[in-house]
């Protein structure tokens, strides 16, 4: 089991290392960081070759990615230009845990990163608990109850969703729960940020400003999840074991939860895993709409001024997340289904 | 079968009758028969030409100069005889917009699966026939491309492209150069789950029988891989085109909503919701943001429908339903 572990994650770093690459080159032919610089007032021309040498951008593609991976202290860097390298470089290199300096906050990278990881984590993991949870239950009804009439319209709603952009449902939330409520003088959320700020990210704060974002972001995907329980479920209920305990008996309740159910958990269990590190990048959309400080939408700011270090942090964390869920993903399934093997 | 019957039988039989009696069955008209069982697929394809009818028949009512007019004397205007969908906010006409961005949204969705078809069959093709170093090349490329979250690659590729192409013109219509640029990434980013599925179908068949035959009689390589392999994958290439073409309408929806798309003032349903995505709008004009949203729906789920009943109609082991 290490052994197989172990070769999984030595098969990651050629994919983690193409990855960087493909994006490193995109990003880096996509414009000119200086052009945007943080917004500030223009340099003059030769401040801007000087700042272009200092972050080693007039270096060629290939030797920029180079001093990203593994930094440039090892290497003397031509600051005034006279075309005689002199400077000793000072980055470290990813490799060595520096993602570089952002070139619009002047923080490390990793560091604005993470400080919005949280943010994202708490809408997606609550999104994700409440996908489950729904989805189990629509799922369960559904196949248990199979075409009665509440499975049709679950069925053909759940259809209907799939195919929801999510901004048309997060504009169709703010629309009923935040502006028509509030005109009939009933419950209405928040629509923006986090937590008042006159109160403070207090736990019931955060759970009121969560509840149009997690329901924009889960509305989609419940569709999809409980489908796909449904369809496993189906299968479980009809099969031998099933019947034999049936025929044994044993009440329908207990048959469904202790037999049934756990069965047809499994696909699940790698549906959630797979679909987990997507869900970082998911939100781009819905933290735009809903103005929530999150990653997703500090990718986008810091694209439109190509800030190639927090970019690369951000996809090589993700990136990263899927390679490392992916492994967690096989492993959760062998303990749940002893039936599997890896070598 | 029957024709051979007949023709041995003591007693001459209209072929006519036997047809009609043992109800010769081809291929092609069972999964014609099979499709049109599918209850979903059929109100997917009666909805997918009604958008078809709107959009093409649209525009003869109203010409693009009408979509792309404006006039801030009629700024955010609800709903009304002559504005049936409302005015937008330099009092353009939303109805008129939805049918040129209708056309847009469309031919992008076409034309990024007829990208993504092309590269996800030749890169899996290859792949699969090839094996070795070609194979896991390009294999570990598919899987690279896989574990990027797609929308964000979509974002890096149309800032990378942005602005490079120019304008062009297509079936009479200017084109902002954008629409190339949408096109071009999404088949670029979408190619990796056909490439798998045809890269599997490749390697099942390689090995049989006919393919030593053909080699045997000198077929070359790229013969036998279009004659005598592909066309065992069309079912798969046909079923993930159609949900592709939906997929492709959702990105771009996605790629201008968040206003790295196609560019004002061509109209896509897309960017004409990112003009409605400020608070005030949302809120006040639900008109703005209701009907290309409708519309993208619409369009998206009517596909997904017939995606899901030419799975059902092509799979030989559904059978079972008719």
């Amino acid at each position: 089991m290490t052994k197989y572990i172990i070769r999984r994650l030595l098969q990651a770093i050629p994919l983690l290392l193409i990855t960087s690459a493909v994006i490193f080159v995109l990003l880096q032919s996509a414009g000119d960081p200086l052009a945007t610089l943080g917004g500030r007032v223009p340099p003059r021309p030769e401040d801007r070759e000087r700042l272009r040498r200092v972050m080693g951008l007039d270096q060629p593609i290939p030797v920029q990615y180079l001093y990203w991976l593994i930094g440039n202290d090892w290497v003397l860097i031509d600051r005034d230009g006279d075309g005689e390298p002199e400077t000793p470089g000072t980055r470290k290199g990813v490799l060595r845990g520096d993602f570089g300096i952002s070139s619009v906050t002047r923080q490390p990278a990793m560091q604005i990163v993470i400080d919005r990881l949280p943010n994202t984590l708490l809408l997606m993991v609550t999104a994700e608990f409440v996908i489950i949870t729904s989805a189990l239950f629509i799922g369960i009804y559904s196949a248990v109850r199979q075409y009665s009439l509440l499975d049709n319209v679950l069925t053909s709603l759940s259809f209907i969703m799939f195919s929801m952009p999510i901004f048309l449902v997060a504009f169709g939330l703010m629309y009923l729960f935040a502006v028509k409520t509030r005109e009939w003088g009933l419950l209405y959320f928040p629509t923006a940020g986090m937590f008042d700020p006159r109160v403070g990210p207090t736990l019931g704060q955060l759970a009121w400003h969560l509840v149009l974002p997690v329901t924009a972001v889960s509305v989609v995907s419940i569709a999809a999840y409980s489908r796909y329980v449904r369809s496993n479920m189906l299968e479980v209920i009809n099969s031998d074991y099933i019947r034999t305990a049936k025929a044994k008996g044993l009440n329908e309740r207990r048959i469904l939860f202790r037999h049934a159910l756990k069965n047809a958990c499994l696909p699940l269990v790698t549906l959630v895993g797979l679909d987990l590190p997507f869900f970082l990048a998911g939100a781009v959309v819905t933290e735009k709409i809903f103005a929530w400080p999150g990653m997703g939408r500090l990718f986008i700011d810091h694209l439109a001024r190509l800030d190639y270090s927090v970019l690369m942090a951000i996809l090589l964390l993700i990136t990263a997340a899927v390679v490392v869920f992916q492994l967690l993903t096989d492993l959760v399934y062998t303990w749940l289904d002893p039936r599997i093997r890896y070598n | 079968m029957s024709t051979a019957e007949s023709a041995s039988s003591p007693v001459p039989v209209k072929l006519d009758a036997v047809r009609a009696e043992s109800k010769v069955v081809t291929p092609s008209g069972r999964i014609v028969r099979r499709f049109r069982r599918h209850r979903g697929a059929m109100v997917g394809l009666i909805l997918l030409v009604l958008v078809a009818v709107y959009i093409i028949g649209g525009s003869i009512v109203f010409s693009e100069a009408d979509a792309n007019y404006n006039n801030t004397g009629i700024r955010l205007n609800p709903p009304s005889a002559e504005h049936p969908f409302g005015t937008d906010r330099v009092g353009r006409n939303i109805l008129a917009r939805t049918i040129y961005g209708g056309q847009i949204s469309l031919l992008i969705g076409l034309l990024a699966v007829t990208v993504s078809v092309t590269l996800g069959t030749t890169i899996g093709a290859l792949s699969g026939y090839y094996g070795g170093v070609i194979d896991s090349v390009l294999m570990r490329f598919t899987e690279a491309m896989l574990s990027i979250p797609s929308l964000l690659l979509l974002l890096v590729m149309a800032k990378f492209f942005g602005g490079r192409v120019s304008d062009v013109q297509f079936l009479g219509r200017t084109l902002s150069g954008s629409v190339v640029v949408i096109i071009l990434i999404i088949g670029l980013t979408s190619w990796m789950a056909l490439a798998r599925i045809v890269r599997s179908t490749v390697l099942s068949l390689k090995e049989e029988e006919y393919i030593t035959a053909a080699r045997a009689l000198g077929a070359p390589n790229y013969h036998i891989i279009l004659r005598h392999i592909l066309p065992n994958a069309t079912a798969s290439i046909i079923v993930a085109a159609t949900l592709g073409i939906a997929g492709a309408i959702l990105a771009e929806a996605y790629i201008s909503f968040l206003g790295l798309g196609v560019q004002a003032p061509t109209a896509s349903w897309g960017n004409m919701l990112t003009e409605a995505q400020e608070f005030q709008i949302i809120a006040n004009a639900p008109w703005y943001w209701f009907f290309p949203g409708l519309l993208i729906l619409l369009t998206v789920l009517s596909i997904n429908f017939v995606g899901d009943g030419l799975r059902d109609a092509l799979d030989p082991r559904s059978d079972k339903k008719v």
